[in-house]
């Protein structure tokens, strides 16, 4: 079984100039990249019959709706069959799973996805508030947390962090690995926002968030929009590159959406997620040549190693330190393009992206070295994780 | 630790009213199934685990432990609730799967520990009272 009988695939991406404080709109920006991504895939934006998106237009300060579905339909004239947005999904790459569906059922036959952020530039112009001026209380998922001061994600993955370092004695210099390759790898990565070296001392020494977490443990705000086409692999006409298929997508979400009743404090929906995807697929963990893994803070990456079978559960601690092994010339190649740590928070996109761009040989100075055949990609955190296993065909 | 000149305050829904406003009586006030008898947060009418309807909140004793906390350093509401301070994910006596994000107060932040045994002590503000907790008397951060 492959996912939707392997009757979609993905054939181009694109992604906009990705920076801080650029100045520009979050539409603008997805539309770089969803012209990008069209003309990569050899298409034309007449072809385009669906869109698809993350959030949607929620309510949000500071740039972190880019653009909706609504905003690139109207800017670039798309006559469209079917098109989605939703921040209620398995990670941010919720949609892109579900136009995948749509296209398998003959809702549409090429379908744009994408995310934009303009994150630097909004919080630059003043338009985060300070929580203190916020008037109105805290509803919705705030609402057990915020009084307690447990203000950011930050604080609320810290706790998780911390049970598990509990449990399992994963130490922060372990843990400091994930940033530190990222930024390794950022260096061969032109448009990452981070680019110089860092070392185990610059790690530990910078400024504590929310203990465990130190500044280099969370990702950075930037402005940049991703773009990724899937087609109907039958009507796809081809390009210069081979599609790739999805071979597999998880979705599961097992239990509670929840930031501290899951009943595994050192496990998170990633955990669902990758039981759900390997249940689709023959291949298994020692298939997978590398892998781009969320880390919009450090630990969620750690989580996603194990949960996604690269190491058992409490092993990741030792699995950190054989730096070589997960480098970009060794076994496990992971966040190849520096990560959002280094390379910018796309908000997961990101790391769709880098996955593609590898498979296609694209990756410029920071391509691996082997041949790559298959990755793991996952995304999100918390209770909300979604990853995809994909399969360059040819 | 000193506690905070300023809280964000919570928009009581009437599925937490019980929650919010226990406090005023000295009583943590959680939801518990009257079909299985187990407890759950946050409020909502029906049981997660069996879905019975018979729903409600209940006092309970108010004493937890640590099972997960952090030392909150960022100042995200500036000098009115200044940092350091720990945030803490508790577990109740009653029933260790039932857990609350919670603040620990009245104690130094270097002295929290996960399995620490604490209490819990009410903060009112406006309409609310805000279930934070304290080492529990007796236990060896007190």
């Amino acid at each position: 079984m492959t996912f939707v009988d392997d009757k979609v695939v993905i054939t181009g991406i694109g992604q906009s100039a990705v920076g801080r404080k650029l100045g520009r709109g979050g539409v603008d920006l997805a539309i770089d990249a969803a012209l990008e991504a069209i003309a990569h895939a050899g298409l034309d934006p007449a072809d385009i019959d669906g869109v698809a998106s993350y959030p949607g237009p929620v309510p949000a300060e500071g740039g972190f709706v880019g653009a909706t579905t609504h905003d690139v339909r109207d800017a670039l004239g798309l006559r469209t069959t079917w098109a989605i947005s939703g921040v209620e999904t398995p990670g941010q790459a919720g949609t892109l799973m579900d136009a995948a569906a749509a296209i398998a059922t003959g809702r549409a036959t090429h379908v744009l996805c994408f995310r934009s952020v303009f994150e630097s530039t909004a919080q630059a112009a003043g338009r985060a508030k300070a929580l203190t001026q916020v008037a109105s209380r805290a509803a919705g998922h705030t609402e057990f947390r915020m009084p307690f001061g447990a203000a950011s994600p930050a604080n609320w993955i810290a706790m998780y962090a911390q049970r598990y370092m509990h449990e399992f004695g994963l130490t922060r210099e372990q843990l400091g690995q994930i940033p530190i390759n990222g930024r390794r790898n950022a260096a061969l990565n032109p448009k990452a926002i981070y680019r110089d070296p860092m070392s185990l001392d610059d790690y530990l020494s910078a400024r504590l968030i929310s203990y465990p977490f130190g500044l280099y443990d969370c990702d950075v705000p930037c402005d940049g929009a991703t773009a990724v086409i899937l087609s109907s692999r039958a009507a796809w006409g081809g390009s210069d590159h081979a599609p790739i298929a999805i071979e597999a997508a998880g979705s599961g979400l097992y239990e509670r959406h929840t930031w501290d009743q899951r009943s595994d404090l050192t496990t998170m929906a990633a955990h669902d997620a990758a039981h759900h995807m390997w249940q689709q697929t023959s291949l298994t963990p020692a298939d997978v040549d590398f892998a781009e893994l969320y880390d919009g803070f450090s630990y969620l990456c750690a989580q996603w190693i194990e949960a996604l079978g690269f190491c058992k559960h409490g092993e990741v601690g030792p699995f950190l330190e054989d730096t070589e092994h997960y480098a970009i010339g060794g076994e496990l190649p992971i966040n190849t393009h520096g990560g959002q740590l280094s390379a910018g928070r796309l908000h997961g996109y990101g790391f769709l992206h880098e996955a593609c761009l590898q498979l296609w040989g694209e990756a410029g100075e920071r391509q691996i070295r082997k041949d790559v055949e298959v990755a793991a990609v996952g995304i999100g955190g918390g209770p909300e994780a979604g990853c995809l296993l994909l399969r360059r065909d040819g | 630790m000193t506690r905070p000149a300023y809280r964000i305050l919570p928009e009581v829904t009437a599925d937490s009213a019980a929650f919010w406003a226990g406090g005023a009586d000295g009583e943590l006030r959680i939801y518990r199934c009257r079909s299985c008898s187990r407890y759950f947060h946050p409020p909502v009418g029906v049981c997660f685990r069996c879905r019975s309807r018979e729903v409600g909140p209940e006092a309970v004793s108010g004493r937890a432990t640590v099972a997960a906390y952090t030392v909150n350093h960022h100042p995200w509401f500036g000098e009115a609730f200044p940092p350091p301070y720990v945030v803490a994910i508790v577990e109740l006596d009653e029933d260790p799967d039932t857990r609350l994000t919670t603040q620990i107060v009245d104690c130094a932040v270097e002295d929290v520990r996960i399995g620490m045994e604490v209490e819990v002590d009410f903060e009112h503000h406006d309409d609310v009272w805000v279930p934070v907790f304290r080492p529990a008397e007796g236990s060896s951060a007190s």
